[in-house]
């Protein structure tokens, strides 16, 4: 790789060779991402006897939607939807609202043990939460929690990473400004909301996102707690469509898997700057 | 934190109307109570949850492991260390360590591999690098479950992506649903698939961050590129690199929707069961969660022992 300048970046003492070996891994790249995504909407458009054949159709001929249809009456599609849409939009607000008041407290305000404190909350980003589901299950099944949606959430809700990426941001705000407004008499409440919360903004953003999309995502407790369409979302109900008959008929499972991928991939067409803002903040201190 | 008392001139300094309060100190002594007591309100919530649904499983599930508990039973009975005595006597124990550490290696390595790789041929300036920085990272957005059903037809031994490629070519079709081989090479490509993307942000914002001058140092003094890789470059990422080394391998050790999704840990029964799949079979499948706890327990203390090496490998890298 040619040593350069960053901004002024030297494009013209490379090596035709080099030009020439760099676009065709990218051509590489591209085509190992895109071929089976293309390969994954090609099947949800073919009607069911064209997903059987050799060689396979590059281009369904002719093309339908049928599998579309199909798949949003055969299972409750729109049951799961609703209740992703449910546990991602009240986990990810109470996550991004205790991880937000965890973070302040623990850069703002001086209290004893405040170190420690902050060691206990991430040192649960080491633990696996396949170890912990075995002991939860049990607690929460006791409760009578399982098919509902706060056996879902309530135990999802801790927040470790969040409070870190958030802490670490509110550490590096100016120390003035922030005196400045104690002094105006701000509260620390109004402090929060007038002074921190708007010089945080693209943090919140990417801290709000990567929550988000976690858990619109979340498989395990989720698959654990539900048994059918009453709280599943849709990644536990996709896997309910598959074993629904001894052999998978590809065309509704494809038209499924293509509408869960949707949403998120909108998002993140939308939003990639934000999102990966966030994840290499938290990469970027250690 | 304590420029308090230096900056409060220069903010009073600039305040208009009323006269400030006559500095800090009132307020301070009198403010801990509340400023104590208002961390205490803001942090609970939060605390309680991790303490509960974190800690306290942690610990609990320590105690089941010494237990014969079936997931339903209101009783557990104590067995001693019969469970251990159980783990390290099966047969099943091997494949399923086999399994964990082929695939851990396989995922650890190959993404960050191929994600340092990627990061510096999207860091030169190409066209269209920006359309295909997204594209690697797209897949990582995506539910690892509607990967993993995706996947299983894309690898589909009679009518998949896979086999019309290699019939193409003129080579036949390995059969990943029923051979363990290609059914752990079928999981492991898919996990990778799907998470390159977070290795490959990672580096390359590691890379945009790096120092030029030593790149340029290193052109001066006529350094080959593999001697630059090595000696430049590699060093300044050894921060990332560490980083990496222990979210993806956290990560990949609890990978369970895939699994679940495309093989059920088969085939032949534990063809692609890792210890974290087996956990979930023993325990919600099989009726026995004392053994399930058991292997949580030593997959745990498992992590707990890499994870500490990683640290000291570190650490000596970096003072020698």
């Amino acid at each position: 790789m040619s040593a350069r300048a960053h901004g002024a970046e030297a494009i013209s003492h490379r090596s035709p060779l080099k030009t020439v070996a760099g676009y065709t891994g990218m051509v590489l790249v591209l085509l190992v991402i895109a071929v089976p995504l293309f390969w994954i909407v090609i099947t949800s458009l073919k009607e069911r006897q064209d997903i059987y054949v050799r060689p396979a159709q590059w281009f369904p001929q002719p093309a339908t939607t049928a599998n579309y249809s199909d798949v949003t009456t055969r299972i409750p599609f729109l049951d799961y939807m609703r209740n992703s849409i449910v546990i991602t939009g009240v986990l990810s607000m109470s996550k991004i609202v205790l991880g937000v008041l965890s973070a302040y407290a623990l850069s703002l305000l001086r209290f004893p043990g405040r170190g420690i404190v902050f060691l206990v909350v991430i040192a649960a980003l080491m633990v696996p939460n396949q170890i912990t589901v075995i002991s939860n299950y049990a607690l929460v099944a006791q409760l009578g929690w399982r098919n509902t949606f706060q056996g879902i959430i309530i135990p999802l809700a801790g927040v470790a990473f969040g409070t870190f990426l958030m802490r670490n941001q509110f550490l590096n705000l100016p120390t003035e400004i922030i005196e400045a407004a104690r002094l105006d008499g701000a509260g620390p409440l109004k402090l929060l909301w007038r002074v921190v919360l708007p010089m945080s903004w693209p943090t919140l953003v990417a801290f709000s996102l990567i929550t988000v999309v976690n858990e619109w995502n979340e498989y395990l407790w989720p698959f654990l707690m539900s048994d059918d369409e009453r709280t599943a979302p849709l990644p536990v109900g996709l896997t309910l469509l598959q074993n629904n008959d001894g052999v998978t008929n590809w065309g509704p499972v494809m038209a499924g898997t293509v509408l869960a991928m949707l949403p998120v991939l909108v998002l993140f067409l939308v939003l990639q700057r934000q999102m990966i803002k966030g994840l290499t903040a938290g990469a970027v201190k250690s | 934190m304590q420029p308090t008392s230096l900056d409060t001139g220069a903010a009073q300094g600039e305040r208009t109307g009323p006269p400030a309060p006559v500095g800090p100190p009132p307020r301070r002594s009198s403010g801990r109570a509340w400023e104590w007591s208002l961390a205490a309100l803001l942090l609970a919530p939060n605390l309680v949850l991790l303490v509960v649904f974190t800690y306290r499983p942690l610990v609990d599930n320590i105690r089941l492991s010494f237990t014969d508990w079936n997931i339903s039973a209101p009783v557990a009975n104590p067995v001693g260390v019969a469970n251990y005595v159980e783990w390290f006597g099966r047969a099943d124990t091997r494949t399923v360590l086999g399994n964990t550490l082929i695939f851990t290696v396989a995922t650890v390595g190959i993404s960050m591999a191929l994600g340092l790789g990627l990061a510096m041929l999207l860091d030169q300036r190409l066209r269209g690098r920006n359309l295909v920085r997204s594209a690697v990272f797209a897949p990582f957005v995506i539910s690892g479950a509607a990967i993993g059903v995706a996947f299983q037809f894309v690898f589909d031994p009679s009518f998949g992506l896979v086999r019309d490629l290699l019939a193409r070519i003129g080579v036949e079709s390995p059969d990943f649903y029923q051979r363990s081989g290609w059914a752990l090479f079928m999981v492991t490509f898919t996990y990778i698939w799907k998470n390159l993307g977070y290795t490959f942000v990672i580096y390359l914002a590691a890379l945009q961050g790096r120092r030029a001058d030593l790149d340029e140092a290193a052109e001066i003094d006529g350094a080959s590129p593999w001697a630059h890789f090595r000696r430049v470059l590699l060093p300044q990422l050894r921060p990332t690199t560490f980083f990496l080394s222990i979210t993806v391998l956290l990560s990949s050790v609890q990978v369970f929707d895939i699994i679940n999704v495309m093989t059920r840990g088969g085939p032949v029964g534990n063809g692609t069961t890792t210890l974290v799949y087996q956990v979930y079979q023993e325990t919600f499948v099989n009726q026995r969660a004392g053994y399930g706890a058991t292997v949580a327990t030593v997959m745990f203390l498992l992590l707990l022992i890499v994870t500490i090496v990683q640290v000291r490998v570190m650490d000596r890298g970096q003072r020698a």
